[in-house]
């Protein structure tokens, strides 16, 4: 690690400005807080969190959406732990629940398909979120509840792809990014040739890296050296997981379920094949048109700055709500709720950083 | 005692009596059903002259001084999980609140609430746990309650114990006595306890795991310490809800003194951490029932760590930080690569990840 940090501090000497690089996966993020890794970059390194927690990046409607036929009496919403205090217009899931609403958390798709078959007399809604890692789970539990003639289970997509995503960050003249650590896990799926259009199209340096500390500290230091040469390469240091066209069978379970279609992000709102729609010949276990669902307006909470953070505008530290109204207990934004979100992950590892005496407000538990 | 609730069930080979193989609600009715239960399975296991007088109270002889009293409710799902169940579980806990607070226990009560339902079986392991990890701590059950609900309204056996203990004289402890230089020692690996129940769990995944509970009571390895090192130890707690983080965030905290822990000195097992890995959790965030931390003066650091060590339950035992003379109240980790960043409480219930 040593060697590694004297070589980044003299890469940064020798670019001589700013280098800003973002990492797209709430698993770096994470990893990168809890292991430290900040404190090895030099002053003019700068790692920023990208739309890569997928609780995140979920827009406020669909948030919306989802308490409300969870309130509803004949119908068991299936999520994913960390959906469940995300703040919506009407309160969270966990309040929903806390008053009659019947939410259980499950760890797999499959878990919601199984809820359904034990509960015939009830409607499943499986709420789901997640990038192209979670998205062959959905397609694969679609598929189940088709043979197995299922009438009671449907879908609630919020599928996102990676991909535009990113390339809307590029795009956009306020975010400049040098370039990217590019997400091991969606990479597996994707394979690593799909982030070749950033590199050749963007010319940003994008390199695939795994989630250990070293492994994430070799990716900054690959990256910056391109950033020195210049340059602008996919490097794979994932090889053992992330094959260069990813995993066939997995993509071919989510072509067979799902098209890419409009999704509406956070922060970065309604964008054309950024996400995944379900296929009219599964169209009955979607539960926008099976359960009659409008979607609202996304109203973001007051003062919150989550749309900022997942676009690498501005960081967890630099909201006023941060640590002081806005703590995983009480959280106002998504970020602050998620386990991948970039603000708890500042609030658990970093708080130690925010100059203001609200870090030092105590938790209580 | 056991031969009059043998015999009840002897009766009755040809047509089992219900009542002989599981909890009914008449158990807990105060009735002859409960004297069954009391004196066929209980007392046989946990009888002493105090439970025994059937008394409303137990009453004992105290010496003069201070005693510490002490309680906790034990709702563990499932209540049996390799290393412990929540029989030794109810001991361990109240005997080593007692312990960490300078004191040596003595009584426990021991309430329970069962399910309707219930297999004679299970409580009969659960009071033989009760009764083993009693003489272990050597602390006796002067006093208890049953109550059986009916099925669903509890998860087959709440326990409630409460305890006692008399206060040593050469134990001052308190976060206000933790200095600049003091050091930080816990007893053996972190997250085993939690892990272990994690795993038995339906969420679990399925991973197999040779992990095991540390439940065990700490009251003897707490006083080789106290003999051993007397007041030169400044502060003990027990890393259970919470776990390693949430006491050494606190005594960072409570004590306004900036702690630096080596995350490479924490003891902790390869297997726990690849569990804790794949459950997407932080093994300091994970309860412990069978470790204590101790805050030690510098100079008596490596006399501790040696009586720790000799110990059975404290083989493990290392020092893992050190408070430093900034008084900022924070506790901040150097990562296994080096890095540095702060350790927070856990702030309630750990979620399963999904990405």
């Amino acid at each position: 690690m040593a060697l590694l940090e004297t070589e980044l501090a003299d890469l940064a000497t020798t670019i001589g400005r700013p280098v800003k690089l973002m990492e797209v996966c709430g698993t770096h993020t994470v990893n990168a807080c809890r292991s430290g890794v900040h404190s090895f970059m030099p002053k003019a390194v700068d790692l920023i969190s990208g739309p890569g927690c997928p609780v995140c990046v979920t827009a406020q409607r669909y948030i919306d959406a989802l308490i409300e036929l969870g309130r509803r009496n004949d119908t068991i919403i299936a999520t994913y732990g960390d959906m469940l205090r995300v703040a919506g217009a009407g309160g969270s899931l966990e309040v929903a629940r806390s008053e009659g609403a019947d939410v259980r958390v499950v760890t797999s798709a499959l878990e919601a398909v199984e809820t359904a078959i034990k509960n015939p007399e009830r409607d499943v809604v499986f709420a789901a979120v997640g990038f192209e890692t979670t998205a062959p789970a959905t397609a694969s539990a679609i598929i189940t509840a088709a043979n197995e003639k299922l009438l009671n289970f449907s879908v609630l997509p919020a599928h996102k792809l990676v991909i535009p995503a990113m390339k809307a960050l590029l795009s956009d003249p306020d975010i400049r990014i040098d370039g990217f650590l590019c997400p091991g896990h969606v990479s597996v799926i994707t394979g690593g040739d799909v982030f070749g259009p950033i590199v050749k199209d963007y010319k940003k340096p994008c390199v695939i890296v795994g989630f250990g500390a070293n492994q994430i500290m070799e990716g900054i230091v690959h990256l910056v050296r391109q950033i020195a040469v210049p340059e602008a390469q996919l490097e794979n240091l994932y090889p053992e997981a992330a094959l260069s066209r990813g995993n066939p069978i997995a993509q071919e379970l989510i072509d067979r379920v799902f098209v890419p279609g409009m999704a509406a992000w956070r922060a970065l709102g309604e964008m054309e094949e950024s996400g995944l729609d379900i296929r009219p010949e599964f169209g009955k276990y979607d539960a926008v048109g099976r359960h009659g669902i409008s979607f609202g307006e996304d109203r973001e909470p007051p003062g919150c700055r989550c749309a900022e953070v997942i676009t690498g505008r501005c960081k967890p530290l630099d909201c006023s709500l941060f640590a002081g109204v806005c703590t995983p207990i009480y959280p106002v934004g998504p970020c602050m709720v998620s386990s991948e979100g970039s603000c708890q992950a500042y609030f658990r590892y970093r708080r130690h950083e925010l100059k203001s005496p609200m870090a030092r407000v105590r938790v209580e538990v | 005692m056991t031969a009059r609730y043998e015999s009840a069930r002897g009766r009755l080979p040809e047509n089992p009596n219900p009542h002989a193989k599981r909890v009914v609600l008449a158990h807990g009715g105060g009735g002859q059903l409960t004297d069954e239960l009391v004196e066929g399975l209980i007392q046989p296991r946990l009888g002493n002259v105090y439970l025994d007088a059937m008394d409303d109270s137990a009453v004992f002889d105290v010496s003069a001084g201070r005693m510490a009293f002490s309680t906790d409710s034990f709702v563990v799902h499932p209540a049996e999980f390799p290393g412990g169940d929540i029989g030794s579980l109810a001991v361990s806990g109240t005997v080593n609140d007692i312990a960490v607070c300078g004191a040596i226990p003595c009584f426990l009560s021991l309430a329970l609430i069962l399910e309707e339902g219930l297999e004679l079986d299970f409580l009969k392991r659960i009071l033989s746990s009760i009764e083993s990890t009693a003489a272990e701590a050597g602390v006796r059950v002067a006093t208890g309650d049953t109550k059986v609900v009916p099925r669903g309204q509890a998860d087959r056996i709440y326990i409630n114990t409460a305890g006692v203990g008399v206060m040593r004289n050469d134990a001052v402890l308190g976060v206000n006595r933790v200095q600049p230089g003091d050091r930080v020692l816990v007893s053996g690996t972190i997250a085993d306890h939690g892990l272990a129940v994690m795993l038995q769990r339906e969420e679990a995944f399925g991973i197999e795991s040779e992990l095991r509970s540390d439940a065990a009571p700490l009251n003897g390895l707490i006083a080789d310490l106290l003999d051993s090192c007397g007041e030169s130890i400044v502060f003990l707690r027990d890393p259970t809800r919470g776990g390693l983080a949430g006491v050494i965030s606190d005594l960072a905290e409570q004590s306004g003194i900036h702690l630096t822990v080596d995350e490479t000195r924490i003891p902790l097992r390869h297997e726990t951490n690849y569990a804790a890995e794949m459950l997407g959790i932080d093994p300091l965030d994970v309860a412990n029932e069978g470790k204590v931390v101790v805050v030690v003066r510098p100079e008596a650091e490596d006399r501790a760590l040696s009586v720790l060590r000799e110990h059975p339950l404290g083989r493990h035992a290392d020092s893992v930080g050190e408070f430093s003379d900034v008084l900022d109240g924070l506790c901040e980790i150097i990562t296994e690569v080096g890095g540095r960043r702060i350790v927070q409480k856990p702030y309630g219930e750990e979620l399963p990840r999904i990405c």
